[in-house]
């Protein structure tokens, strides 16, 4: 598994924790203190292309960023599915977006800047953080007001991958092409505002072609395959298969349902045609290239430590590789039914009227015939948990999700 | 003595000004830091939630009931939880330490106010103020700001967090002109 984003809780606890933190807020401060960003008439100024500061510090972090990220996570060092990509709430973002832009241009700071201001006694950067302070408070007077706008248009963690259906490598290049627009665009700007040329620098140029390099690079090796995750993975996680500790008993699933404390997401891997004619009442049926969509849903739901995700087909074979795939998107607690859904049916439909076994079947058949496709509305489907009494050994042993489950803002 | 102690503290904070950095230098080195960021912890840059935190804390003081009534501020600060006992703050009292020491060192650090030439300190710091009303409304509103959704949104591909960004500068582009006068 890829070694970083590291679990600096459990392996600092909590005060290492913070003093790391601390060291990047450091970092963070001196940055935005050495670009000017603590002086309002910089930071207003590119609104009027007195200054280029603004989109020249900010769309440069940016890229450097991500440009060494996904060079990262390209190299397997570091997993994507475990970095906190801010969810997408569209509306909300886009309004309170607007309103950050009015803030911006009156108060000539965003958050970040006026605390680095107030830091260095600029009296009206500290003007703009008592402001902030009101501006806290009154959104939270007022949020019950709009609750269903606030809530609403959320779309999950969506990436500009998933909204344009490309590759981590494509989506980089549009960003950094992007940025390099916006530099060129600002500095011709400024020049024909101020009179003023922009003199080349070292840093000039690394802030324009580094990214560029790093983006071609991602570009150029394109993006792992689950099946290529999986291979990384494979040394590690076999054992857990040929041990057979991935398995859970049709009991343990059943008792687990039952379990309050517990959340259970069943995703059924077969055919649409078995579906409907039998499955497990709650079960989704989730089609193997849809997992990697469903394992990043289910990696934002921060209930995920308490979630045990069950995956079945009619036997084990196709469940086991829906299982490796989600290893390779890093979904913790992730098991397969035994014996899949002929294992249950041979437990719970024994008596079932409209439920008789096919006799010899190919591996991942269904061993059963149905009187008629219903779905979960058989009795084989739901049963009653108290009513069976199963001797199995447990196998669930619940794991809290690695990385982060808020962001910066939070 | 006297006089030799006064030079002392004349050598931390009354040191020549420096200019400020080219800016894209100070782009790389936030860059770096937002990588250093995502890469070992897994989050990013964040100021405005602090701010937030910052504000139920002191709302926390004086109305210790009203917090656990407002959902807004409840997950912050209901209950025996301290608002200010998370990491977001943490990067926050960072910042003002990175932001002192550079501002130290290039002599940046002393009293100002920094404002358009046709407008008096008054007008500005009220302008301060509601500017820091609205952004901070805005901020919670999109779940972050120029630091959580621009910088770390915007480096991790955040779709929405793209919308956020031009909405930010779109806004702000779009009103410009017509308080043109607070700055030019």
């Amino acid at each position: 598994m890829a070694p970083f984003p590291l679990d600096l809780l459990g392996l600092l606890g909590k005060p290492g924790t913070y003093l790391i933190f601390l060291l990047i807020g450091f970092g963070f401060g001196y940055a935005l203190e050495m670009s000017g960003f603590n002086r309002s008439t910089i930071l207003a100024g590119q609104f009027y292309f007195r200054e280029s500061r603004v989109v020249k510090v900010f769309f440069t972090a940016i890229v450097v960023a991500m440009g060494l990220l996904f060079l990262a996570v390209r190299l397997n060092l570091l997993d994507y599915n475990l970095i906190w990509v801010p969810p997408t709430y569209l509306w909300p973002g886009i309004v309170g977006g607007l309103i950050m832009g009015v803030g911006f241009i009156l108060g000539g700071f965003c958050p970040g800047t006026s605390i680095v201001g107030a830091a260095t006694l600029k009296i009206d950067a500290m003007l703009f953080v008592l402001g902030g302070l009101v501006g806290a408070a009154l959104f939270g007077e007022t949020e019950p007001l709009f609750s269903n706008f606030y809530y609403g248009s959320y779309y999950g963690r969506v990436t500009l991958m998933d909204l344009f259906h490309i590759s981590t490598g494509a989506a980089m290049l549009i960003v950094a092409l992007m940025a390099l627009v916006f530099f060129v665009m600002m500095e011709q700007l400024q020049k024909f505002v101020t009179k003023q040329e922009t003199p080349d620098s070292l840093f000039r140029r690394i802030a324009w072609f580094a990214p560029l390099a790093l983006t071609l690079v991602v570009l150029v090796m394109g993006d792992p395959t689950p099946a290529e995750k999986w291979a990384r993975l494979a040394p590690e996680k076999e054992p857990l298969i040929a041990n057979r500790e991935i398995y859970i008993h049709p009991g343990e699933l059943l008792a687990s349902i039952a379990d309050d404390t517990l959340s259970v997401v069943m995703l059924d891997v077969r055919s649409e045609a078995d579906y409907n004619l039998f499955h497990l009442h709650g079960a989704r049926r989730t089609p193997m290239e849809d997992l990697p969509a469903v394992a990043r849903e289910l990696l934002l739901d921060p209930n995920i430590g308490q979630t045990v995700i069950v995956l079945m087909s009619n036997d084990e074979t196709a469940a086991t590789e829906a299982w490796k795939i989600m290893q390779a998107e890093s979904v913790p607690n992730v098991y397969v039914l035994e014996g899949g859904v002929n294992n249950w049916l041979s437990i719970f439909a024994a008596e079932e009227e409209g439920i008789q076994p096919a006799g010899q079947t190919a591996d991942e058949q269904l061993a059963y015939t149905f009187a008629a496709a219903r779905g979960d509305r058989w009795e084989a489907a739901n049963p009653f948990p108290h009513e069976w009494e199963l001797e199995y050994e447990p196998k669930i042993k619940l794991e809290r999700k690695k990385g982060p489950t808020t962001g910066g803002c939070g | 003595m006297n006089a030799e102690k006064t030079t002392f503290w004349q050598k931390i904070f009354r040191r020549p000004e420096k200019p400020y950095a080219d800016p894209y230098l100070g782009g790389i080195v936030m860059g770096l830091v937002l990588f250093a960021s995502l890469f070992i912890t897994g989050s990013g840059l964040g100021a405005s939630g602090t701010v937030g935190r910052f504000a139920v804390f002191l709302i926390d003081l004086v109305a210790p009931q009203h917090v656990d009534r407002v959902p807004d501020f409840l997950h912050w600060g209901g209950g025996e939880t301290n608002p200010l006992d998370a990491t977001l703050p943490m990067i926050t009292l960072g910042s003002i330490l990175g932001g002192l020491v550079s501002g130290l060192i290039h002599g940046r650090f002393k009293p100002e106010i920094f404002k358009g030439p046709n407008i008096s300190n008054r007008t500005r710091l009220i302008m301060a103020f509601l500017g820091g009303v609205f952004f901070v409304y805005g901020a919670r509103m999109a779940r972050g700001c120029t630091s959580g959704q621009g910088l770390s949104g915007g480096a991790t591909l955040s779709a929405g967090s793209w919308a956020v960004v031009f909405a930010i500068f779109g806004g702000a582009w779009a009103l410009a002109y017509f308080v043109r006068k607070l700055w030019l």
